[in-house]
């Protein structure tokens, strides 16, 4: 009992320090008279309407893009299947900053698309309004969330068990039939399940949103960091903040019951029946949707990097395109007219060095609680959601937290270098205990026991057993927590002080920034930024220990 | 030697081990023998230290080792899965325990390869122990306990996860060396076969309890009761009375017996019943063919009352036989 309670310390300081005391001063703020006028309201109001909008919009999109893509992996056996089926989740772990970057890069006034048109029909001036609009938002949200929907139903969908299917059409019913009165029943829990994690995406998405939607479309999380950052009205945000929790962990809860169902409809069944296509409408739908997909997914990747190393010159009326590698050299400068304070490049070193402090941090916070949860007894199954529920706060309302909490004596901490980290850790911690979890849980209890029978003592039972095992489990959930730093955009925005940029509020302030050389060295960072992530991903699914499905 | 004594352990109430007592001797084996629940696979872990008894105390040469940490007792045991280490490869798996002897890595795994040709798997040294069969990974543990040559060997239930064929060839394997070994040890199995093969001593276990502790000989000719000889596979048992004169009365007929007590269970063996045979019968049942089981080299003949017989001749399902049993197949329980 007293090496449990030890073990859960750390963690539950942490979490008390850095989560709940900066929670309880967003609810006493925003119930102080200033947050609650009538204005303030109106306000809440607005922003609401268009959030749950928004998300309904984009989760409804993503439905009608992810539902037959599910159907396409869950019934076809097609060439490029595996290929495809890691693009489609790349996006997922990107940064949203280097998301946004990329669509601005196809789409935007500077963008591929946009180039394109002004050479072909000769235009002085980009044809498709693309940034500020609500179509980018909508977009950049497909793009992120579809997986859910194609991972959720489509898992659900081959692991329907085909007699069922069978027995119907057997007792006359026709394809269409069999689908309206068996399949999609039987899908149902699953597909509200995934579009409630679709929605729950979209309601809390923050980067995309304020770079491509910019002011005119703000939702809780950006009219959060507008009103902390740009009016200094921490009163209103905390209220908008107090706002955006109850409608999170609302549709949290919902999520976990709904999660819950669907996983009791669906019995693993070894019977699978993927193949490949053979009629007319089949091969057509086939090609069509698999291009579509890997248009949609291949498309902004690559127009990032690419663009990040071609120069326009627009002098004499079209654009003139040519290589050039200045943007990246550029990124070595302090230049004066980029209004930067230290040379770019520097938010790379900082962001790396926070990655790591995070990585560092989380793994030591999280590691004991994961050993614990792996073998729960009454006490960590009690607290174990406390761990969890950071997860269903957003980081904007986590900086803001931090802001009104550790902004007076004797926790004046947010001119400290040591804010930005703690608060990586924060995000990171729940992810880095759930991946821990499952090696330690692979660990049989007779291996232990083997090596104790053999003379090893509890000591070197953890020193040659454990920790070689766990070992790559514990590099996993580094790189984890490391990924999840670098991307990390919300919560740093509104903590990470000019002088010490990351690598995404560099982006953002560069793309914020007018001028061909302060969109290129976006643009560079940006292709940075997602390489480093990329690598990350790599090693998190090479390293990763079978059974550790899920996001 | 070893001495169990008294031991209790319950789980969130529900008893497991109930005052087991027992001893082993130097260079025994000891089979214990019982249906899954019984309690064998606690006890072991026990007797290993990897659990705390409730009670009672475990003597090694007449030394209390009860609180010893189990790394100190130096019991090697054979894991029910092998619990082989997925990231040793199979030298390192076996090295493991005299490594943690303190020998040197060279000596360690001089000895471990010593131990791997004892258990045939020369060769085998560098291999994953995740790429073995089941019947390898098996040696592979045995060897791995052996190594550090432990005072006292365990085994829990080592061949439950293989082929029959296996199991025969692993078991004749085992006998050799653990008469090698000239160690103690103490195996665990819900198999009455390999019980019979392998025990210098055989203990049976019940809920907890021990029900019988004997020679296997002995067990063999006289099981202590009615479930004893059934779980054994001795036969079948019929409850009985003792009628006026004398002889037991039972669902399938009058037996021609002397048993000491009032109400007694009979143990009918199925071996030497005959159909010809009309004189000499302590029992003569009359009944129809249930079933019939080929054997090899006879059939197993199930009766309508339960009670089966084994016959050289086939009688046909469903047919009436006359079924003679010879009053040295028939014993008071």
């Amino acid at each position: 009992m007293n090496r449990r309670a030890l073990l859960w310390l750390p963690a539950l300081g942490f979490l008390g320090i850095f989560f709940f005391y900066p929670l309880t001063r967003i609810f006493a703020l925003s119930f102080r008279a200033e947050a609650c006028t009538a204005s303030s309201l109106r306000l809440a109001a607005k922003t609401l309407g268009f959030t749950l909008y928004q998300a309904g919009l984009s989760t409804l999109l993503t439905l009608m893009i992810g539902l037959p893509a599910a159907y396409l992996f869950a019934k076809y056996a097609f060439r490029g299947k595996t290929v495809l089926r890691a693009l489609v989740a790349v996006p997922f772990m990107l940064p949203t900053v280097a998301v946004a970057a990329a669509f601005n890069a196809l789409l935007g006034p500077n963008g591929w698309v946009n180039l394109a048109l002004m050479r072909g029909l000769h235009l002085e001036s980009p044809p498709i309004p693309f940034l500020h609009t609500l179509g980018a938002i909508l977009l950049a949200h497909v793009f992120y969330n579809t997986v859910i929907v194609l991972r959720v139903v489509g898992y659900a969908w081959s692991h329907l068990d085909v007699r069922l299917e069978d027995s119907a059409r057997l007792l006359g019913a026709s394809r269409t039939e069999v689908f309206l009165r068996v399949t999609l029943p039987l899908l149902r829990p699953a597909i509200f399940a995934a579009s409630l994690l679709v929605f729950l995406f979209d309601f809390t998405s923050f980067g995309v949103v304020l770079l491509l939607g910019g002011p005119s479309f703000a939702t809780l999380e950006v009219e959060i960091y507008v009103q902390a950052m740009h009016y200094l009205n921490l009163p209103v945000a905390a209220l908008l903040a107090v706002i955006q929790i109850f409608f999170t962990l609302g549709f949290s809860a919902w999520y976990s019951r709904m999660s819950a169902r669907a996983s009791v409809q669906i019995r693993p069944q070894s019977a699978r029946r993927v193949r490949r296509a053979r009629s007319f409408s089949e091969r057509v739908f086939l090609a069509g949707m698999v291009s579509f997909l890997f248009a949609l997914f291949i498309f902004p990747l690559a127009a990032l990097p690419i663009r990040s190393v071609v120069r326009t010159d627009f002098s004499r009326g079209e654009p003139q395109i040519a290589l050039t590698g200045r943007y990246y050299a550029a990124l070595f400068v302090n230049e004066r007219d980029s209004r930067f304070y230290v040379p770019p490049v520097q938010a790379a070193v900082n962001s790396l060095t926070y990655a790591g402090l995070t990585a560092i941090f989380s793994l030591a916070l999280g590691f004991p609680v994961a050993s614990l949860l792996a073998h729960p007894r009454r006490i960590d199954k009690i607290l174990d959601p406390l761990v969890m529920l950071p997860l269903g706060a957003s980081a904007v309302m986590l900086g803001l937290g931090f802001i009104v909490a550790f902004n007076h004596p004797p926790m004046k901490w947010l001119a400290s270098r040591w804010i930005v980290p703690a608060a990586h850790t924060m995000v990171a911690l729940p992810f880095v205990i759930r991946s821990l979890q499952p090696a330690f849980s692979a660990i049989p209890q007779s291996y232990r026991d083997a090596a104790a029978t053999l003379g090893a003592s509890p000591w070197q039972v953890w020193r040659r057993i454990d920790f070689p095992i766990l070992s790559r489990g514990i590099l996993a959930a580094a790189s984890f927590a490391f990924t999840i730093s670098l991307g990390e955009f919300g919560a740093t925005s509104l903590l990470a002080r000019p002088e010490y940029p990351t690598l995404p509020t560099a982006i953002y302030r560069f793309l914020s920034l007018p001028g061909a050389l302060n969109y290129g060295q976006a643009m560079a960072m940006a292709t940075l930024l997602m390489l480093l992530t990329l690598a990350g991903i790599v090693l998190i699914e090479r390293t990763r220990i079978s059974g550790t499905e899920g996001f | 030697m070893l001495d169990v004594i008294e031991i209790f352990k319950s789980y969130e109430g529900a008893a497991a081990l109930q005052g087991v007592s027992f001893r082993v001797n130097a260079a025994e084996t000891v089979c214990l023998l019982g249906p899954s629940g019984s309690g064998k696979s606690t006890l072991l872990h026990i007797i290993a230290g990897l659990e705390r008894a409730d009670s009672g105390r475990i003597l090694w040469d007449k030394e209390d080792i009860s609180s010893m940490p189990a790394h100190l007792r130096r019991f090697g045991l054979v894991f029910q899965d092998y619990a082989l280490f997925p990231h040793l490869n199979v030298l390192e798996n076996v090295a493991f325990g005299l490594r943690m002897q303190g020998y040197s890595r060279a000596e360690s795994s001089a000895l471990a390869r010593e131990t791997l040709e004892r258990v045939r798997l020369r060769g085998f040294e560098s291999r994953r122990v995740t790429d073995l069969s089941g019947g390898e990974q098996q040696r592979v543990a045995l060897a791995r306990a052996l190594a550090p040559r432990p005072r006292l060997l365990m085994f829990d239930e080592p061949l439950g996860a293989l082929d029959r064929a296996l199991r025969e060839t692993l078991l004749s394997e085992l006998r050799e060396i653990l008469h090698e070994a000239q160690a103690p040890a103490i195996y665990v199995t819900h198999d009455q076969e390999e019980a019979f093969a392998l025990a210098d001593r055989l203990i049976l276990l019940r809920d907890g309890r021990v029900i019988q502790d004997g020679a296997p000989s002995e067990v063999y000719a006289r099981p202590v009761s009615a479930w004893a000889a059934e779980f054994l596979g001795l036969g079948t048992t019929l409850k009985g009375r003792i009628n006026a004169s004398g002889k037991v009365e039972t669902a399938a007929g009058v037996v021609d017996i002397a048993c000491p007590r009032e109400s007694v269970s009979l143990l009918i063996r199925p071996e030497g019943a005959s159909l010809s045979r009309k004189q000499g019968c302590a029992l003569l049942i009359r009944s129809r063919v249930a079933d019939v089981v080929f054997r090899q080299r006879d059939f197993r003949v199930i009766l309508e009352n339960g009670v089966y017989v084994y016959l050289p001749h086939a009688p046909a399902r469903g047919e009436t036989v006359s079924v003679c049993i010879p009053p040295e197949a028939i014993q008071c329980l």
